[in-house]
Parts: structure tokens; sequence; C-alpha cells
């Protein structure tokens, strides 16, 4: 009872609460990537910056939010566009930063 | 230091992880949630996809309020970091002035943000504020609960007073960590004032002055309480920023949805320059 | 122009006294004096404003509820921060330097995006207008503010304690409470002051976490400028009260306060 209460307020959806799960298990399955397999000293990229995986992977995921904020402000709904985009991106992101 | 590995560590860090998680996930999920529905009250809440993000991003409100803030951000960056970088360099190094100098101008930095406010609001009233009467003395009309340039004119001003003695503080922190053999080599060779600064002491202000900069970015951009009671965000909108705008529509309109996006993207602005600076400043600490 | 150098601090510290002389000046000034004339210094001289403040108890209880909650983070903050920093300062862990970063945004991130979530959720486990509400909510900057003070201090402090200290039979704990902590004695002194600081002057999460029971003392400012119109002397008094704190122990951190702001990185 008193748990359900407590999630009430929160307003979860399902397609939230995949969101954040999908974010929880990049966390997880990179933690366990670098626990079994470290990546190493991290890497000198295009942009001149040393990242490691972890660094790329947070590159990666904020840069599709802002490519998704950028096609609605500028475009609109559908959004397969700036999917496509970001994960074009966020593939350039672990080859080449 | 070289550290050794030891993912033990973790167990010493969980409890900060633990509150810090409970105060900024919950209410980040929270807010996530928010974005994605349609509430009438009474907890009753619809899926509205994106829609209130394709609202924001495309209202002209939003715009002009990003606008203002990017505007004040500017201008208070602009005057605060070479005036603080001037004052620290013109102030002592050495003798009992110093402790004074630093006790004084710290002053500002440790006032309630409201007080702040108030402050100002006093200080800057037309007809019985010291600042207000000296303006209107001198022959300008101003005051600021009316005139768009007279409320700009007092939010910069109050925010230089507040928070120029920061960049001040960091500054001067990196001046006197320069030993004084470099100052007596650069007299030995007959080096300019000029040449002084340029080659002995702006390299060593380069970290402080990336912190300066993030610190005093951030803090403008996030500016809320003390322009609230200075202004209230008026004349009109004229001075509402971000925050004051996103208060606006979440606590006075309480219009959930809208609000949550606006704090998504609001955070988001705030993640990448935090990042930008962070990537910044552990490159010049490597060095 | 050798006179210039001096000149440009002493006009500067000049700027920053004036507002709070003016604001000095009002709290010892009765109401009429301030609207009916313009003065330089008090004429009448009246200390009516702090008696008022002393003796009502919707004012003077606003300043224990502040001070509570403000207690209440401080203690918290250090205690949960000191394994961390030690954490930080001396090993790599899966994560770490993430885990740093991730601190630091919680310092950056704008109070006005989580105050209503926090209202909800401090409604939700019924800690709503308590102290311990805003003290858990402030500890969200103060907590990265106290970690990365402590680390910067502990870094400062050589490996070899440590080790010296295992040889000579501590055990982690011991070691941890007898020896490595009056060593950075100082820095949590520094960390604590900070965490003091930031959780005085934060007004909108500890306005919107309370209603009457733990209002704090800037709150019932705000009302009272609302509300009460022009009642500019007795706000003048309590916006004084306000500095005192500040002010009082300004004077044993002034070497540190840049380190402080800085996130202990200067």
């Amino acid at each position: 009872m008193e748990n359900a209460a407590f999630l009430s307020w929160m307003a979860w959806t399902w397609p939230t609460a995949a969101f954040f799960l999908f974010i929880f298990l990049c966390l997880v399955g990179m933690s366990v990537w670098e626990y079994y397999s470290p990546g190493g000293t991290p890497r000198h990229g295009i942009l001149g910056l040393d990242t490691t995986r972890g660094d790329r992977l947070f590159i990666s995921l904020l840069g599709s939010a802002f490519i998704f904020l950028a096609w609605l402000g500028l475009v609109g709904t559908p959004l397969w566009g700036p999917l496509a985009i970001a994960l074009v991106y966020a593939f350039a992101v672990f080859k080449w930063v | 230091m070289n550290k050794t590995v030891n993912q033990k560590a973790w167990f010493f860090v969980l409890p900060v992880v633990l509150l810090v998680a409970f105060n900024a996930i919950i209410p980040l999920m929270t807010v996530v949630n928010f974005s994605v529905q349609e509430t009438f009250g009474d907890n009753m809440f619809f899926w509205a996809g994106v829609r209130w993000f394709e609202q924001v991003l495309q209202s002209d409100r939003f715009h002009a309020a990003l606008g203002r803030q990017i505007l004040f951000t500017a201008i208070v960056l602009l005057i605060e970091i070479p005036l603080g970088l001037a004052i620290a360099l013109t102030m002592p190094r050495k003798g009992p002035w110093v402790s004074v100098c630093l006790v004084l101008m710290a002053l500002p930095l440790l006032i309630p943000w409201n007080v702040v406010g108030a402050m100002w609001n006093i200080f800057a009233l037309p007809d019985i504020g010291l600042l207000g009467r000296l303006i209107n003395g001198l022959g300008i009309e101003y005051n600021y609960t009316r005139q768009i340039f007279s409320a700009w004119f007092t939010m910069v001003l109050m925010d230089v007073w507040h928070w120029t003695s920061l960049v001040v503080l960091l500054c001067y922190a990196g001046l006197v960590s320069i030993p004084d053999a470099y100052y007596q080599a650069a007299k030995v060779d007959g080096a300019r004032p000029w040449a002084v600064f340029r080659y002995i002491q702006l390299p060593k202000l380069k970290y402080v002055l990336t912190i300066a900069i993030l610190l005093r970015f951030m803090d403008s951009f996030m500016i809320y309480t003390e322009a609230v009671v200075l202004t209230g965000g008026g004349p009109g909108n004229a001075t509402t920023f971000l925050s004051i705008d996103l208060q606006k529509i979440a606590l006075g309109q309480f219009d959930l949805g809208p609000a949550g996006a606006m704090s998504i993207i609001y955070f988001l602005i705030i993640l990448f320059f935090s990042w930008l600076f962070y990537t910044l400043m552990m490159k010049d600490e490597a060095r | 122009m050798k006179r210039v150098p001096w000149l440009v601090p002493t006009l500067y510290i000049l700027f920053l006294l004036l507002p709070i002389y003016w604001l000095v000046n009002m709290s010892f000034k009765t109401t009429n004096e301030i609207l009916g004339s313009f003065t330089l210094w008090p004429r009448n001289f009246t200390l009516d404003n702090y008696v008022k403040i002393f003796t009502d108890p919707t004012w003077y209880n606003g300043y224990i509820n502040s001070i509570t909650y403000v207690l209440i983070n401080m203690v918290l903050s250090i205690v949960v921060a000191l394994p961390a920093a030690y954490a930080f300062s001396r090993y790599r862990f899966l994560g770490d330097k993430h885990l740093f970063f991730w601190l630091l945004t919680n310092r950056m991130a704008p109070a006005a995006v989580f105050a209503l979530p926090f209202l909800q959720l401090y409604s939700a486990v019924g800690l709503f207008d308590t102290p311990i509400a805003v003290a858990l909510a402030h500890t969200l900057f103060n907590i990265p503010l106290a970690v990365w003070i402590l680390e910067g201090f502990m870094s400062g402090v050589p490996k070899e304690l440590d080790e010296t200290a295992y040889v000579d039979g501590y055990s982690f704990w011991g070691f941890f409470f007898k020896i490595f902590v009056p060593t950075i004695a100082a820095g949590i002194g520094v960390a604590a002051f900070f965490c003091f600081m930031f959780s005085w002057v934060e007004l909108l999460l500890a306005k919107t976490l309370t209603s009457v029971a733990a209002k704090p003392i800037a709150a019932t400012m705000t009302r009272t400028a609302s509300t009460s119109g022009y009642e500019l002397g007795l706000l003048a008094a309590a916006g004084t009260l306000t500095i005192v704190p500040g002010a009082i122990v300004i004077y044993f951190v002034r070497n540190y306060i840049a380190k402080g702001f800085a996130l202990g990185r200067v």
C-alpha cells in the first residue's frame, strides 16, 4: 500500500520505464565489459579528447539527446529521422572519437 | 599520486551514491515521466508523447527566456571575469591588508541569496534607496520596476556585486602560488609589466580562470532567487530568466507536462556545459 | 601612477560595502523615518526592529529552523563524504571518474528543475515541512561539494602515512579515525564551513519543502515583504541578522574561500 502510493506520484509509463531500463542496462553492460575485458588507457580521438569507453557512451547519449531536441524544434513529430541520425552518430563516436 | 586499483572502494562511496541518487535520480525520473504525459490533477495522467517537447521547443516564450538567459550570462561573464582579474592583480600580496581585503571581499558570497535580492531592492528604490536616489539625482530617469533598461542595469550590477569576488579570490589564489623567484628573474631580464602578465601570470591563471568561468557560467545560468526578489521577472517579462519561467509554469500554473519538458531541455544544456568545462578542467589539471 | 594599484581594490570594497551599509542603516530606522525622509544615517536611532525579531516567535523560529536544517545537513554531508573522498583520493575503481563527474553535475543542476518533484518526493515519504527534508534535499549539492573539497585536501596527504600506520599495526578504521581524520582536520573544517554556507544561502528548495512548522528565516522574510507592505525596517534587520553567521566565521576560512567555491580544485 505504502509502496503503491509512493510509486503513483511518480506517474510511471511503460515507455519511460523502458527508457530508464535501457540506460541502466547500458551502464551494467559497460561495467561488466570493462570488468572482464578492460578497455585500457584512454584513446586520443579525432576531437583531440582522451576518451575511455564510458566517456564515449556518455558522449553518444548526450549527443543523441540533442539530435532529438533539434529535430523536434526544427522539424516535428515523426522521430524516425533523428533515430537514424543518432544511431549513425553513436556508431561514429564509438569508432573515431 | 599513483593509486591502487581496489574495487572494494565502492563500499566507501556507496552511502554518497545512495543519498545523491535518492535526491537526483528519483526526481529526474519523475520529471521525465511528467514530460510525456498530460494531467488534469488528481494524479490522472494521459500519454502525450513528445508533444510538450515540440511545443516548448517551438514556442516563442521559451526562445525569449532562453535568449534573455544567454544575454544575461554573456554580459555578466564579460564584466566579472576581466574585472575580477584586474582587482586580483592589483591586490596586495603581503602584509596586514591581505586579510582585510579577503574578508571584506568574501562577504557578499556568504549572504543568503534572497537577502541579496532584498538588499538591492532597498538599495535601488528610486525614492528611498541610495542608488536610485543617486542616479535620479544625476538627472537620469531610473526606476527598475518600470523601465526595462533600469531593471537589467540593476540586475547586472547586483550580480557583479554578488559574484565578482569569487573571480577575484580564485585569481588571487592562482597568483600567490607563483614563486617569488619567477618575478625576480623577470626583473633581472628587465621584463615589462605586460610581459610579466602575459608570460608568467596568465599561464598560471589559466586553470583558475577555467574554473571561474565554469562556476560563473553555471550559477548565472541558474539565477533564480536574487532575480525573483529583486524584480519578480518584470517589468512585464523583461527579466524572466529560464529558472523563473520554469517556476512560473511548474508551481504557478501547475502545467506539469510543459514544465517537465522544459526542465529536461534545461538540464541537458547544463549537462553539456558541465561536461565541456569538466573536460577542459581535467586536461589542465593533468598538466 | 604608483598610487593606482591600491585604489582599485579600495574602490571595489567600497562598492561592496555600500549596499550592506544601506541595509544596516535601514534596520536602525523607524518606519516613519524610512518612508518620510531620505537620510544617510539613522536620525532616530532605534533597536525596535531587532527587539521585535527576538521576541516574536514567527521571527526567531525562522532562525531556529534554518540553523536546525543547516546543521543536520552539515553533519550528514561530512559523515558520508569522508569515506567517499578517501576512496577517490587513494583508489582507482570501476567508474570512478564518471562517478566524480556525476557528483559535479549535481552541484551544477538548477534547483528550479528539482523543486516540484522534491515537493512530491518528500511528501510521499512523509517528511514534508520538517527540517530533515530540507537537510536531505540540500545534500544534493553539499555532498558533492564536501567530497570534492575533502578529496582535494586528502590528495595532499602522502600515501606513506597510510602505509606506516598499517606497519605499526593499526586496523583500517583505527588508522582512519585516530590518524587520518586529525591530519586533515583543517580540510574537514573548511568543508563543513562550505556545507553550512551553501545550505544557509539557498532558499528555493528550503521554501518549497516547508510550509509552517519548519519555515526557514529566508521564507519568513519573503512573506513579510509581500503581505505586510512596507515594513522595510524589520526586513532590513532580519536581513542584517542573516549576514552575521557568515561574517563571524569568515576570518577563519579566509585563505580557503577560493578553494571552497572552486570545489577544492585550486
